[in-house]
């Protein structure tokens, strides 16, 4: 592969891409993502290959194998170009009938079409399936497109374009303006202006400058980088090297978690390709700009995420943050000005340099501008990526995206935002989604984790949950982080078990208060909001939990019992084998008897009963 | 288990500097599962940082082990996804099933088992991973027939 040493190389390497390919072959492009991949996806690879190869169509049709499409819940799932047909829950069986269906006049295989849930009718194209026909996929548009691991899918796609752009047309403080003027916010989490933070560091006269791609994605129901990474990772780094021509950089790390293995393995490609091409490395397009990207592993701990422990982290030492200021667009990596951005963030820019700050401006809402990947998760039809316009409300994401709640519960909260973001309930549903509504609503916008809840989850025990998760990964170095959330935590596990009292919701408050104001960094002064959030919108939940010592939802253990309904009990025996504590009684075809002494609560039974006789109380 | 690693040929790869050190610990890592204390010793003479410092990173990053883990290593994912469509009762099944109180390994040395914040497999909760295999959607129902599947390939091993 021949070095690219000029604008004109570059566009003669596109020209000749886009030239190779006819748009009329057929591609079966399926997803190999992290999700679709453990629902099977590789073994659907290997019988596609093994039908093309026995209808003697490899030349013929184009095999591709993609990153993350966004709708896990379906996996896997394919395309098939030109058409752009979707396929869902596609298995190995089925790799016959679609390759016979690309050879005799392209009739789809009407099985494999996504079902609408409401019309019960097969939907065809990918944007006609309402999942991705309300998103607008700026980022995440071509991941159903290219092979991550193939630059020169990239580059069919326009990509580097931008990067000729900045480098030949423009200067620093071109792109500086253009990101600002965009009003692009960080999407790691809390929103900093990424223009400001650029302005900040072109300020400093310390060399060398630093860039850090931040990458680990530690919010627990969170994966929207991990998709980036391993779907389109020539976008973040044609993002980091305009980065590294507007801020005067020459090395930047990315800072990868190491629980995704396939996002470091892709990268690491795109880094060598990148490399051999020219556009990293010395003089990159014969501009003169030398930029290098190093990838760095996390090690496992959230608190990573926090700017200065990512840089105490890549330095080699814990991950304990330190007091800002100074910042670290001042003062970072071994001391010198650094610029450090999310994964979401740096791709964004070649968007903003391609399309004008305008264009992108004219995206969201009048302080959060652009596009927002969420991953919509948790109790809810249509799991997965989401990509839509900032200010879209909360009923659009939940009933128009994600098909509503599955068994026809009824919504209860929506967690936004990972440990430091809050529950929001469903009376707020008609909630625009941006960086102010969602603070304002004590949450807020986070790396964009957001999980549905239905009425059979305890908001006391969700609560709990986060503040176990932030205890563990608290650093230590701070007291108010360190105790306040053991504290909290004691309190919560306290009230799950029935054993709390009504002053305790006071303790909750002013600890969490105390937390937020006191704290060293981001991952203390946002601890307390799950906790907050769920006593200001959940109280009579508590209070159930306190004086009545009842959990409404059914979910905390030491307060609910077990009973077979006998009038419902059919006598089956389903629940006898399920048990392993032998605590079903009863003999077959006659009603069954829980004995409460032996029952562990496991729920077993309540999974398998089918005349849903057992009951929770 | 138990024997003294080679470490030479790793670490000739690395400088002696500082940033180093995570790499190198997640290499050896890699390579034994755990960290051998011995190993520790060796790397803290190579980069000539102090093992105390070594130490204090090795316990701080949840990805470092000191205890060598079992032949199948389980992994729980434990992320808000996982939380709320049900994996504390998955949990509890795998602790049950492999006759332990609360994570780690059991005595036979089979399986270790882990519990892990988030594996970014959200769509498909809840889910676990044994050794490099991701299984989605599980309930408490499906854990008995997945160890089984671990459990028989030792055994068939055994008999070969």
């Amino acid at each position: 592969m021949p070095r690219l040493q000029s604008l004109e190389d570059l566009e003669a390497r596109r020209a000749a891409c886009v030239g190779a390919r006819d748009p009329a072959k057929p591609c079966l492009a399926l997803c190999a993502g992290s999700g679709c991949t453990a629902s099977g996806a590789p073994e659907v690879l290997e019988a596609l290959r093994e039908s093309l190869k026995r209808a003697g169509l490899e030349e013929t049709v184009e095999l591709k194998s993609t990153g993350c499409h966004g709708f896990c819940e379906k996996g896997p799932v394919m395309l098939t170009w030109p058409e752009g047909t979707f396929y869902n829950q596609v298995a190995a069986r089925d790799a016959k009938e679609i390759v016979a269906s690309v050879s005799n006049g392209r009739r789809p295989v009407e099985r494999l079409l996504y079902r609408d849930p409401t019309s019960g009718e097969r939907v065809q194209r990918e944007e006609d399936v309402p999942f991705y026909r309300f998103q607008q996929r700026v980022l995440f548009g071509n991941n159903g497109r290219i092979d991550p691991k193939n630059i020169d899918d990239y580059l069919g796609v326009g990509g580097y374009a931008a990067l000729g752009k900045a480098l030949t047309g423009s200067t620093p403080e071109q792109v500086v303006d253009w990101v600002k003027r965009a009003g692009l916010r960080g999407r790691g989490g809390a929103g900093f202006p990424t223009g400001k933070k650029w302005e900040v560091m072109r300020a400093q006269p310390a060399t060398p400058k630093y860039l850090i791609c931040n990458a680990d994605e530690g919010d627990p129901g969170a994966f929207m980088d991990r998709s980036l990474l391993e779907g389109n990772p020539h976008s973040v780094i044609e993002g980091m090297i305009i980065g590294a021509f507007a801020l005067g950089a020459r090395e930047g790390y990315i800072y990868v978690r190491a629980e995704y293995p396939l996002a470091v393995e892709h990268f690491r490609v795109a880094l060598a390709q990148a490399e051999e091409c020219g556009l990293l490395g010395e003089s990159i397009l014969g501009s003169g700009l030398d930029f290098r990207i190093r990838l760095v592993q996390g090690a496992g701990a959230f608190v990573c995420g926090e700017e200065t422990a990512l840089i105490a982290s890549i330095e080699g030492h814990v991950g304990e943050p330190l007091p800002r200021p100074p910042f670290p667009a001042q003062k970072g990596l071994w001391g010198k000005p650094t610029v450090i951005n999310n994964v979401k963030t740096w791709a964004s820019v070649p968007v903003i340099v391609n399309r004008g700050p305008e264009w992108y401006a004219a995206i969201g809402t009048t302080g959060s501008k652009g596009t927002m990947v969420f991953s919509l998760v948790g109790k809810i039809n249509n799991t997965g990526l989401v990509e839509v316009p900032m200010g879209i409300t909360l009923r659009e994401m939940i009933y128009k995206i994600g098909g509503g709640i599955p068994n026809g519960r009824a919504l209860k909260a929506v967690q936004i935002g990972g440990p430091s973001g809050g529950c929001i309930p469903a009376s707020l549903i008609d909630l625009p989604i941006d960086y102010e509504a969602l603070t304002e609503a004590g949450s807020m916008m986070g790396s964009g984790g957001m999980v549905v809840m239905d009425e059979t989850n305890c908001m006391v025990d969700v609560a709990r949950y986060f503040m176990e998760f932030l205890e563990e990964e608290s650093c230590g170095k701070c007291f108010p982080c360190r105790k306040g959330t053991q504290r909290m935590r004691e309190i919560l596990t306290r009230i799950s078990q029935g054993q709390g009292a009504e002053d305790d919701l006071k303790l909750l408050e002013d600890l969490g208060w105390m937390v937020r104001e006191t704290s060293l960094c981001g991952l203390g002064q946002t601890a307390p909001n799950p906790v907050l959030t769920t006593l200001r919108y959940f109280r009579d939940e508590y209070l159930a939990h306190v004086r009545e010592r009842r959990c409404p939802a059914k979910v905390c253990k030491q307060l609910i019992t077990y009973s077979i309904e006998p009038t419902l009990c059919d006598g089956c025996h389903a629940c006898v084998h399920v048990c392993t504590t032998e605590a079903i009684l009863g003999e077959k075809k006659a009603a069954h008897t829980i004995d409460a002494a032996k029952c562990i609560k496991c729920g077993a039974c309540l999974e398998v009963c089918q005349p849903k006789a057992v009951l929770v109380t | 288990m138990g024997e003294t690693p080679n470490l030479q040929e790793l670490l000739r790869d690395w400088p002696d500097r500082p940033d180093s050190l995570i790499p190198v610990l997640q290499e050896i890592q890699d390579q034994f599962h755990y960290l051998p204390e011995p190993a520790l010793r060796e790397v803290a003479g190579h980069l000539r940082v102090p093992l105390s410092e070594v130490f204090h990173v090795a316990t701080f990053y949840n990805c470092f082990s000191l205890e060598p883990v079992g032949r199948h290593l389980v992994q729980v994912c434990l992320g808000t996804a996982c939380h709320v469509r049900g994996a504390p009762r998955v949990l509890d099944r795998l602790l049950r099933d492999l006759r332990l109180g609360t994570p780690g390994t059991t005595a036979d040395f089979e399986f270790t088992l882990r519990t892990v914040r988030c594996m970014g497999c959200c769509g498909l909760a809840p889910v676990a991973r044994v050794d490099a295999n991701t299984y989605p959607h599980l309930t408490q129902a499906k854990v008995p027939g997945l160890l089984k599947k671990y459990r028989r390939k030792e055994q068939a091993q055994a008999a070969d």
